[in-house]
C-alpha cells in the first residue's frame, strides 16, 4: 500500500469539493489499495455522512448511498415490495461483508477478473494499454456479452442486477450539481477504455438510489456459483414477471456474471409479453438475451448455463409446474 | 530416565483399558480453546519483540530464468526501507516434510512464477510491501514448460509395479472399466498464513514460526543458514492449521533469519494470502486412469491405476496417488504406473493426505462405475473384493475393518433406500446416494517426550505441535490416564525445540507417535511409583492422585514426599510395521441433490464410519473427521487452482476465488468410530485419524451425483457447468 492522506467528509458538499477518492464500507477499496491496484493520494471517508436512510419518495423508495447491504436486504418495505432486491443482496458476499458494504460502494465495486488483481500481469483496466491477460488466459469469471478486444471483465455485483430489473435511478451530486442517472445509462461498456466504467466524473458522489413504484408480479433472483454461498455469480438472473391469466402480462429480466454491467435485453422481455409460458418460449428469450455473445474457451459454458438458469427462474416465476 | 521402545512386535495388552482414571477417549474440551477464542494464544506473526521490523518477500514475475539486476537504490530511497536482501542462502520454496536438509537455495535462479527472489525490509509492513511491489528487477528469461500434458513424463522404475497380466485380464473380463479422471491442483489453504519472526542472540537464532514438524524443521533451517543445529531454536506453540503446507521450513523463515542477522534486529516475515498461493506447496494436479476387470459376479480379476502428476525438475516429491491401491482390493492381475511431468509450476508437496485424498477418491468413483456395469450394489461390490491378506506381499493385515465400516455405514445411513439413477426427484432436484471406501496408510514416527511428576501434578514437554488438531488435549489425557490424575492436574508444553524432539504433526502420525512417547514416559513413572508401593507396575492402580495396590491406598503426594520424578519416553518404529499391512479404514456415505437445470449440487447429508484404532478424544477425533469430510466436499465440488496457461502461475490466488467449501456447502455430517484396537500400532493401539476423513469422501459425493442425475463427472471438481447435462 502507498501512503495516502485521509480525512473525513463533514458534508456532501465538502466531499464533492474534495475531488478525492471516497471510502464508504471499504470492503473493496481497501483490498485494491493494499495490492496497489488503486493508489489514491487522498482518501475521503464518507461513511459518517447522513446518507444512511431508506425513505419513501413518491410511489417508490429513496435508498441513501450509505445504507448497508445488510440493512437494505432486511428492510420490510424492500422485502415486501422489491423482494428481488432483497434476494439479490442476500445472495452476495457474506454476512460480515454485507454489514460493511454500502449501496453506493456496491454499485461501484470493481471487477473480480483475477488478472486485474495481479499487478504482475498485463491488464488494460488496471494499466491502460498493457493488454488483456484474461483473453487467452483463465476466463471462468469473465464476461461473454458487451465485451471488447481490450477487456472481458464482468461486473460482479448482485445488487446492481436487481436494481437494473427494477429500473433504479442513481442520484449523483457533482461539482455541477445534482444529476439523476437511470441505472441503464450509468455503466459504460469497455470498448477501448476499460478503465472507465461509469459515467461518473471526478468529484461525483452517489447520494442515493431511487426505486420507482414497485413492479407487481413474482420477484426472483437466481444465482449460480461455484459454491453454495460466498462466491461471485457464474450467472445470475433477476426476473420480475406478472401473469395475466395464463399468459405473461409483463416481464423484466436482468443478468449478472455475463457482462461488464448488469445486463438487460428489452427484446427478450418483449418476446415473453403476451405469451403462454413454455420451455420453448424461455429458450427463445434466452436466444435473444445471449445475442452477440463472444465467449472464451474458459467461459463458453455460461451460454447454456444462462439458458437453463433463465428457464428455471421463469418457470418458477410463471408457476409452470413441469418443464420438459 | 528414558523408557525406550521400538515397536518390533504387536502389543495387544491394551493396558490403557485397565487404567482407572477414565479420561482417555472422553470428549474433553480443547485445553487451549479459551486462549484461542480470546486472542491470548499468540500465533507466529503476532509476537512483538522490541525493535522488530518487517520483511516482505519479492516474487519472480517470470516462469524460468535468472535475475540479472535488482534496482536496490530506488527501493532504499522509499520511506522506511532498510534493506533489500538477496542472500544466496535464501530458498526458492519450502522443504518437503521430514527432509534433513534445507530446500533449494539461490533465489537468483527462477524456477517458477511467484518464487521469492529477494526480501525487502522496512520499518512498517506496508512500507515493505510497497517497496517490494515497486522493486525493479531485470531478468534473463528461458522458455519453460508449464503444462503437464505437454511434456514427456519421467517414469521412475521403482514406482512402477505389476503382477500378472492386466491386459489379458481386461480382455477376458466379463466386465471392464477403463476410465480416466483428472483432479486439479489443490492448496492447503490453512487459516493462518505462514509467518516467521527471527531474533538473534549472538550466534544463536530463535525463530517463531508457523510449522508442523519442529525437529526436522530445525535441521532444515540450520542447514539452510549454514550453522550448527544447536544454534537454532524454533518456537511454534500455536499453529493455525497446516494441512501439509507447514511440514518443511519455508522461504519466510530462512529470509527472516538472514535479515535479522544482517540488520541486528528482530525481523518478521509474514506471507499475505496471495503469497500463500504463490509460494507454498501445492498438491499436484493428476490424471488418473483406472482399469478394472471383473467377472460376472463383480469379483475383480484385474486392477490398474496409471497416474500422471507433476513437479519441478529437481523436487524429490511426487504425489503418491496410488498409495492405497495395492492393498485395498484383491485381484490377481495388477499394474501401477506412476509418471511425473517436470514442469515449472510452483513446487508440489504434501497437502491434506497426499496420495489417498485424490487416489482413493478417484478409484472409488471408478468402482462405482463397475458396480453400475455389473449391476450389483456398490457396497456389495466392495465387500466381495476385500482381500484376506495384502495382495502381492501376502502379509496379513494388522486389522482390516473395511467391511465392518461399509456394513455399519450402510445400515446407519439407510442405504437400502437408494434407488436407480434419476429415480428420486423432489421438484427441481434429483436426489441420489453414493458410497466410497476410506483407506489411508498408518505410520509411526520416532518421538520423544518428557513427563515431570511433582506433588502438584504432571507436566508434559515435547517439541510436538498442535496445529489446531487437539494435541495439547490428548497428551494431557494420556498423561492423566496413566498417572491417575484429573486432566486439570496435567500441564502440556509444546512447540519448542528446547523440549525433546517429537514426530511433529503430519501424515496423521502425530497423535499416536507423540502420544506413545508420553505413554512410555508415564509407564516409567508408574514403575517408580509401583516400587514405592512395593508392587509391580501392572498391579498398580492410580486414580485421582492416589496410588493403590490391593487394599493399600496412599496419596501420590505422600509417596513423592517432595521429590520430583522426571521420565522421558522414546518410541521408534520397528519390525511390526514390516510384519503386517497397517492402515486405517472407513466408509463414506453421501446424499446429494442435483438441480436438473443448472447442475448445482447440494450435499444433503454425509456419514463417515471409521476404524482407526483407539480413540484418544472423541471430540477432537470427530472434529478431525468432520474437517476431512468437508475437504472431501471441496475436492468433489468446489476446489480448484487455475494455472495460467502461459506462465503456469496460480491465477485464483485468494479465498474468494479458491473455493473452499463454505458453511452453506456443508450439511449435517455424522461420524461414527467403530471400537478398534490395533496392537501393531504400538502400546496404545492408536492410529492416525486426521487424514482418513478426506480419503474417499469426495468419491461418495461424486457417486451420489451419478445416482441422482445419471452424470459421471470425471474432471474434478463437479462445478455446475460439468454437471448440467
Ligand atoms: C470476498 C468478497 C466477496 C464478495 N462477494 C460478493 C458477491 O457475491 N456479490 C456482490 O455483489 N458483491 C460481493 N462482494 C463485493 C461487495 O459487495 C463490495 O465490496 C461492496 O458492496 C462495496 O461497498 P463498500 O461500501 O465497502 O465500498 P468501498 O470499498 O468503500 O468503495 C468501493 C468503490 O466505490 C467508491 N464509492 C463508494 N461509495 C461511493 C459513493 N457514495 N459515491 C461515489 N463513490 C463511492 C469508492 O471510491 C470505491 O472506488 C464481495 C466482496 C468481497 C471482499
Ligand atoms: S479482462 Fe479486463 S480486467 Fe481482466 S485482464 Fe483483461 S483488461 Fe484486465
Amino acid at each position: 500500500m502507498r501512503e495516502f492522506q485521509y480525512s473525513r467528509a463533514s458534508s456532501v458538499s465538502d466531499a464533492v469539493a474534495s475531488g478525492a477518492t471516497f471510502i464508504a464500507g471499504g470492503t473493496n477499496l481497501l483490498d485494491l489499495m493494499k495490492h496497489e491496484i488503486m493508489s489514491p493520494g487522498r482518501v475521503v471517508d464518507i461513511s459518517r455522512l447522513d446518507l444512511d436512510r431508506i425513505e419513501a419518495e413518491g410511489e417508490g423508495l429513496r435508498i441513501g448511498a450509505l445504507v448497508r447491504n445488510s440493512d437494505l436486504a432486511a428492510d420490510l418495505r424492500v422485502r415486501r415490495d422489491y423482494p428481488v432486491l432483497s434476494r439479490a443482496l442476500l445472495a452476495g458476499a457474506s454476512g460480515q461483508l454485507r454489514n460493511m458494504a454500502t449501496t453506493g460502494g456496491n454499485l461501484l465495486q470493481r471487477t473480480r477478473c483475477p488478472y486485474f488483481y495481479d499487478t504482475a500481469t498485463p491488464c488494460n483496466k488496471r494499466d491502460p494499454g498493457t493488454g488483456c491477460s484474461a483473453i487467452g488466459g483463465v476466463s471462468r469469471m469473465n464476461a461473454v456479452l458487451g465485451v471488447s478486444d481490450a477487456c472481458i471483465a464482468a461486473h460482479p455485483s448482485d445488487m446492481a442486477v436487481a436494481m437494473m430489473v427494477l429500473d433504479a435511478v442513481v442520484e449523483v451530486e457533482g461539482p455541477a450539481g445534482t444529476r439523476r442517472i437511470p441505472i441503464g445509462a450509468f455503466y459504460r461498456l469497455p470498448g477501448d477504455t476499460p478503465h472507465i466504467e461509469t459515467v461518473l466524473e471526478p468529484g461525483d458522489l452517489i447520494t442515493a438510489v431511487l426505486l420507482p413504484a414497485p413492479k407487481p408480479g413474482e420477484h426472483r433472483y437466481r444465482k449460480v456459483r461455484d459454491r453454495a454461498s460466498y462466491a461471485f455469480a457464474l450467472v445470475s438472473v433477476a426476473a420480475v414477471v406478472r401473469m395475466d391469466g395464463d399468459v405473461i402480462g409483463d416481464a423484466a429480466l436482468a443478468f449478472g456474471g455475463l457482462a461488464p454491467m448488469p445486463w438487460r435485453v428489452p427484446a427478450a422481455e418483449a418476446a415473453l409479453r403476451g405469451q403462454q409460458p413454455s420451455a420453448a418460449l424461455f429458450d427463445r428469450a434466452a436466444d435473444l438475451a445471449l445475442e452477440g455473445a463472444k465467449p472464451q474457451e474458459g467461459n463458453a459454458f455460461k451460454l447454456p448455463l444462462t439458458r437453463r438458469t433463465l428457464a428455471v427462474t421463469l418457470a418458477e416465476a410463471c408457476g409452470l409446474e413441469d418443464m420438459q | 530416565m528414558t523408557r525406550h521402545r521400538k515397536i518390533d512386535h504387536p502389543d495387544d495388552d491394551n493396558r490403557l483399558d485397565s487404567m482407572a482414571q477414565g479420561v482417555l477417549g472422553k470428549p474433553v474440551d480443547r485445553l487451549e480453546g479459551p486462549l484461542k477464542v480470546s486472542g491470548l494464544a499468540t500465533y507466529a506473526a503476532e509476537a512483538r519483540p522490541s525493535g522488530m521490523v518487517h520483511g516482505v518477500l519479492v516474487r519472480a514475475t517470470i516462469t524460468k530464468g535468472r535475475v540479472t539486476a535488482i534496482d536496490r537504490q530506488a527501493a532504499l530511497a522509499l520511506p522506511g526501507v532498510l534493506a533489500v536482501i538477496t542472500d544466496p542462502r535464501m530458498v526458492r520454496y519450502s522443504a518437503q516434510g521430514m527432509a534433513d536438509k534445507g530446500p533449494k537455495a539461490g533465489p537468483q535462479t527462477v524456477d517458477y512464477h511467484g518464487q521469492p527472489i529477494a526480501l525487502v525490509v522496512a520499518e512498517g509492513f506496508e512500507q515493505a510491501r510497497h517497496a517490494a511491489n515497486a522493486l525493479h528487477i531485470a531478468y534473463e528469461e528461458e522458455p519453460a514448460p508449464v503444462d503437464p500434458d505437454a511434456v514427456t513424463p519421467e517414469m521412475p522404475q521403482a514406482k512402477q509395479k505389476a503382477q500378472g497380466d492386466l491386459d489379458a485380464a481386461m480382455r477376458d473380463a466379463a466386465f471392464g472399466i477403463d476410465s480416466t479422471y483428472t483432479t486439479p491442483t489443490l492448496m492447503a489453504a490453512a487459516m493462518e498464513p505462514h509467518a516467521a519472526i527471527a531474533e538473534w542472540d549472538g550466534d544463536n537464532v530463535t525463530v517463531r514460526a508457523a510449522l508442523q514438524m519442529l525437529a526436522s524443521d530445525r535441521k532444515q533451517l540450520a542447514d539452510a543458514l549454514g550453522i550448527e543445529l544447536e544454534r537454532v531454536r524454533l518456537l511454534a506453540p500455536y499453529v493455525g492449521g497446516g494441512f501439509g503446507s507447514k511440514l518443511g521450513i519455508a522461504p519466510e523463515a530462512v529470509a527472516a533469519a538472514i535479515a535479522a542477522k544482517e540488520l541486528g534486529v528482530p525481523v518478521s516475515v509474514a506471507l499475505t494470502r496471495m503469497q500463500e498461493f504463490d509460494i507454498t506447496h501445492r498438491r499436484s494436479e493428476s490424471r488418473q486412469r483406472v482399469l478394472l476387470a471383473a467377472g460376472a459376479d463383480g469379483v475383480l480379476t484385474g486392477i490398474g491405476h496409471e497416474v500422471l502428476v507433476s513437479n519441478l525438475p529437481d523436487s524429490p516429491f511426487s504425489e503418491p496417488v496410488t498409495q492405497a491401491t495395492p492393498f485395498t482390493y484383491q485381484a490377481a492381475h495388477r499394474r501401477i504406473v506412476h509418471r511425473i511431468a517436470r514442469v515449472h509450476r510452483s513446487c508440489a508437496g504434501s497437502v491434506r493426505a497426499p496420495g489417498e485424498a485424490i487416489g482413493v477418491t478417484v478409484f472409488e468413483a471408478a468402482m462405482d462405475e463397475l458396480a453400475e456395469a455389473v449391476g450389483i450394489d456398490p457396497v456389495e461390490l466392495r465387500l466381495r473384493n476385500i482381500p484376506d491378506r495384502e495382495p502381492g506381499t501376502g502379509r496379513p493385515y494388522s486389522v482390516n475393518r473395511l467391511g465392518d465400516c461399509l456394513r455399519e455405514g450402510a445400515h446407519r445411513f439407510g442405504w437400502s433406500q437408494r434407488r436407480a439413477p434419476r429415480e428420486r426427484r423432489e421438484g427441481e432436484w434429483f436426489i441420489g446416494m453414493g458410497v466410497a471406501a476410506a483407506v489411508r496408510v498408518n505410520m509411526l514416527i520416532e518421538s520423544r517426550a518428557r513427563v515431570t511428576l511433582t506433588e502438584d501434578g504432571a507436566k508434559v514437554e515435547t517439541d510436538m505441535t498442535d496445529i489446531g488438531t487437539g494435541t495439547y488435549t490428548i497428551l494431557r489425557q494420556i498423561a492423566a490416564e496413566m498417572l491417575g490424575l484429573p486432566v486439570d492436574a496435567v500441564e502440556v508444553h509444546l512447540g519448542d525445540t528446547d523440549f525433546p524432539p517429537a514426530a511433529g504433526s503430519g501424515g496423521s502420525f502425530g497423535a499416536a507417535s507423540s502420544g506413545t512417547s508420553v505413554y512410555l514416559a508415564c509407564e516409567d513413572l508408574r514403575t517408580r511409583i509401583a516400587e514405592r508401593m512395593g508392587c509391580a507396575e501392572a498391579e498398580l492402580r492410580l486414580q485421582d492422585g492416589r496410588a493403590s495396590f490391593r487394599n493399600d491406598t496412599r496419596e501420590l503426594r505422600d509417596l513423592l514426599a517432595g521429590e520430583v520424578l522426571v521420565a522421558e519416553g522414546h518410541v521408534e518404529p520397528g519390525d511390526a510395521e514390516k510384519q503386517a499391512r497397517q492402515a486405517t479404514w472407513g466408509a463414506h456415505f453421501a446424499e446429494v441433490a442435483v438441480s436438473r437445470y443448472t447442475g448445482e449440487v447440494r450435499v444433503r447429508r454425509m456419514l463417515g464410519v471409521f476404524a482407526c484404532g483407539r480413540i484418544l478424544n472423541e471430540k477432537t477425533a470427530r472434529s478431525q473427521c468432520l474437517g476431512g469430510m468437508t475437504f472431501g466436499i471441496g475436492m468433489a465440488l468446489t476446489e480448484a487452482v487455475e494455472h495460467d496457461p502461459r506462465s503456469g502461475h496460480i491465477v485464483n490466488r485468494d479465498l474468494a476465488a479458491y473455493h473452499l467449501p463454505s458453511h452453506a456447502d456443508v450439511p449435517a455430517q455424522d461420524v461414527i468410530f467403530l471400537p478398534d484396537r490395533d496392537g501393531f500400532a504400538g502400546p496404545m493401539q492408536a492410529k492416525g485419524i486426521g487424514e482418513l476423513g478426506i480419503c474417499g469422501a469426495g468419491g461418495a459425493v461424486l457417486n451420489a451425483i451419478y445416482n441422482a442425475r445419471g452424470v459421471r463427472v470425471r474432471d474434478l471438481p463437479a462445478t455446475p457447468d460439468k454437471v448440467m447435462p
